[in-house]
């Protein structure tokens, strides 16, 4: 999924490394207070292992295998902002010791795979624990649930960026529609492996698993004894950061679902035409196969065909607003979780 | 070019990308130029080509995506060799890539050219945050013994006459990865205790600072300076 140089056009390359350089920003902020003065050498560590993951190829079918992307699992292992970093210091490294991904690009790589897809991951994995019951069963539950979801939603913003500023003239709906077909198999896979790997530290360290600690309550008194009770009343300092940090991410979700809600139903009356044209001469599914390193951008533009055009443009339309709006809320109930949870970790 | 200071060549090679990919894809002959740019910075560096091709299969997947858009493209068509190619597709594919080769190239220089130490240096000079640059330093220090890890680990699996063939396998390499990130981890908590116990305070000791003149400036300004000036005439044609 590493976009090269010269995908997008420059504007939408400024734009999402301000974006990214923001969102970086902010993260640096949240990680200290999710490890403090340990940020550097445990937030380094989780990044190697991040890039470590990700050279794990899992075997999906007869011959082809899968990699990890790794945002949502280390979103739930070591928290969000954390994991953010952690994938953007693996994306910079990659673009810059590796050339894999474009340094211009750098911008999208890691608002797409940095920030979206770990955002809107643990947004969901988070949404799960809280209307779950508090059982440490749930957390693999969740975490897959936020993982394989977290990728088709990447491919619904990347598709977003590429209606503002892709320079490959190719027919936006199909492209959505195409990007989110094979995006919900490889979230799938995603979602698979990340449940399996969470339950797997859970079953060895519970007390590493940063998601499981807001839920886990139990556990928490248990290992801790009475020194929880006793760091638990001060609420009072958290809150306000993550409420102050609430009002942009809404205000970029909103925009986000008026932007897709805007592409779809234009492109679905507009023009059913340039759809079909597409979709015919289109059976490029067959390279679905991950590239075993790289993460074969083949696999995130190859184009499906697709039966009934107007049908599925009106899907997706809906399914974009749908997930946009899930997204959103989640996002929501995430930011004002946090200060809570981070209380509780610091207990 | 080796023994230029690290945050000259990162500026450099930034600021070249960028105007590579603000040059309007129709103008041929200055991405020509670019190419030579890239050839006279490795022929400076004795960079064998080899090398800069062999790094460069990192872009493969990329090229298929590329070629395959004349084809899947929309618009207008034209006939090439008896095929109906979309004319928008062809100068798209054209478009990216010559722009990701050449963002491609001019990454792999600055990686041959630029030990991994010399660049979270150069990083570091240019005042990017502190804490990003140390999480990196980290990162690279402990790749290794973490991807060691890692195939310690296979080898184990393999020696017990392990082979991923299905998805059924599946949970037995999620549990490895789940074991790589404790190790990772408590490793990180171990590394965190020995540099509390060195004095650590939160910001790393400067000890190999590269400063930079203004001839060494200069020098790396070359590049991005010859290619502005290409890209500038390009828009001025355009």
């Amino acid at each position: 999924m590493h976009v090269p140089d010269g995908f997008f056009n420059a504007p939408v390359s400024v734009a999402a490394g301000a974006v990214a350089a923001g969102g970086l920003g902010l993260c640096l902020r949240g990680a200290r207070r999710e490890l403090d003065d340990r940020t550097a050498p445990m937030a380094g560590l989780v990044a190697a292992f991040v890039f470590a993951a990700q050279m794990l190829n899992f075997p999906v079918a007869a011959g082809t295998s899968g990699h990890l992307l790794g945002g949502t699992l280390a979103a739930v292992l070591v928290g969000p902002y954390t994991a953010v970093l952690c994938v953007a210091v693996v994306l910079i490294v990659q673009a810059f010791f590796f050339a894999d991904g474009g340094i211009t690009a750098l911008g999208v790589n890691i608002t797409l795979m940095g920030i979206v897809a770990t955002v809107a991951g643990y947004a969901l994995f988070r949404l799960i624990m809280r209307a779950a019951p508090r059982r440490r069963a749930v957390v693999p539950v969740a975490a897959f649930a936020g993982a394989a979801l977290s990728v088709p939603i990447t491919a619904l913003a990347f598709t977003g960026l590429f209606w503002l500023g892709g320079t490959a003239p190719l027919d936006v709906s199909s492209v959505a529609l195409a990007m989110v077909g094979v995006h919900v198999l490889i979230g799938l896979g995603e979602g698979l492996i990340t449940a399996l790997t969470v339950s797997s530290v859970l079953a060895v360290r519970p007390d590493l698993v940063y998601g499981a600690r807001g839920t886990a309550a139990p556990l928490v008194l248990r290992t801790a004894g009475g020194e929880s009770e006793v760091a638990a009343p001060p609420v009072a300092p958290a809150p306000a950061p993550g409420r102050a940090g609430l009002r942009p991410v809404l205000a970029g979700g909103a925009l986000v679902a008026v932007l897709l809600a805007g592409v779809a139903s234009f492109y679905a009356s507009a023009s059913p035409d340039g759809l079909e044209k597409v979709a015919q001469d289109k059976g490029l599914n067959a390279q679905e196969q991950d590239h075993p390193l790289g993460g074969g951008p083949l696999a995130d533009y190859g184009v499906k065909g697709v039966a009934s055009e107007r049908l599925s443009v009106g899907v997706a339309g809906v399914a974009g607003v749908g997930i946009t709006l899930l997204a959103g809320g989640a996002v929501f109930y995430a930011v004002r979780r946090r200060g809570r949870s981070a209380q509780r970790a610091r207990a | 070019m080796h023994r230029l200071p690290p945050q000259c060549k990162l500026l450099a090679v930034a600021a070249f990308a960028v105007v590579v990919v603000a040059t309007p894809r129709e103008a041929l002959w200055a991405f020509a130029a670019y190419a030579l740019m890239l050839a006279a910075v490795a022929a400076a560096a004795r960079v064998p080509a080899g090398f800069v091709l062999r790094r460069m299969a990192i872009e493969i997947p990329f090229v298929i995506f590329a070629v395959a858009l004349p084809v899947i493209g929309l618009g207008e068509r034209v006939q090439v060799l008896g095929l109906s190619l979309s004319a928008e597709g062809l100068w798209a594919a054209w478009n990216i890539l010559a722009k990701a080769t050449l963002g491609v190239v001019a990454s792999v220089l600055l990686a041959a050219t630029t030990e991994p130490h010399a660049m979270l240096i150069g990083a570091r000079r240019l005042r990017l945050p502190a804490l990003l640059v140390q999480i990196a330093t980290f990162m690279l220090r402990y790749l290794d013994v973490i991807l060691d890890e890692m195939r310690r680990m296979r080898v184990a699996r393999e020696s017990r006459a392990f082979a991923a063939r299905d998805v059924r396998h599946v949970p037995v390499l999620a549990r490895s990865a789940g074991a790589l990130f404790i190790r990772s981890y408590e490793r990180g908590e171990r590394v965190h205790l020995a540099m509390l116990s060195r004095g650590y305070t939160g910001t790393m000791p400067v000890i190999d600072d590269i400063g930079a003149s203004a001839a060494q400036w200069a020098t790396a300004a070359l590049l991005p300076v010859a290619a502005l000036a290409t890209a500038a005439t390009s828009w001025s044609m355009g």
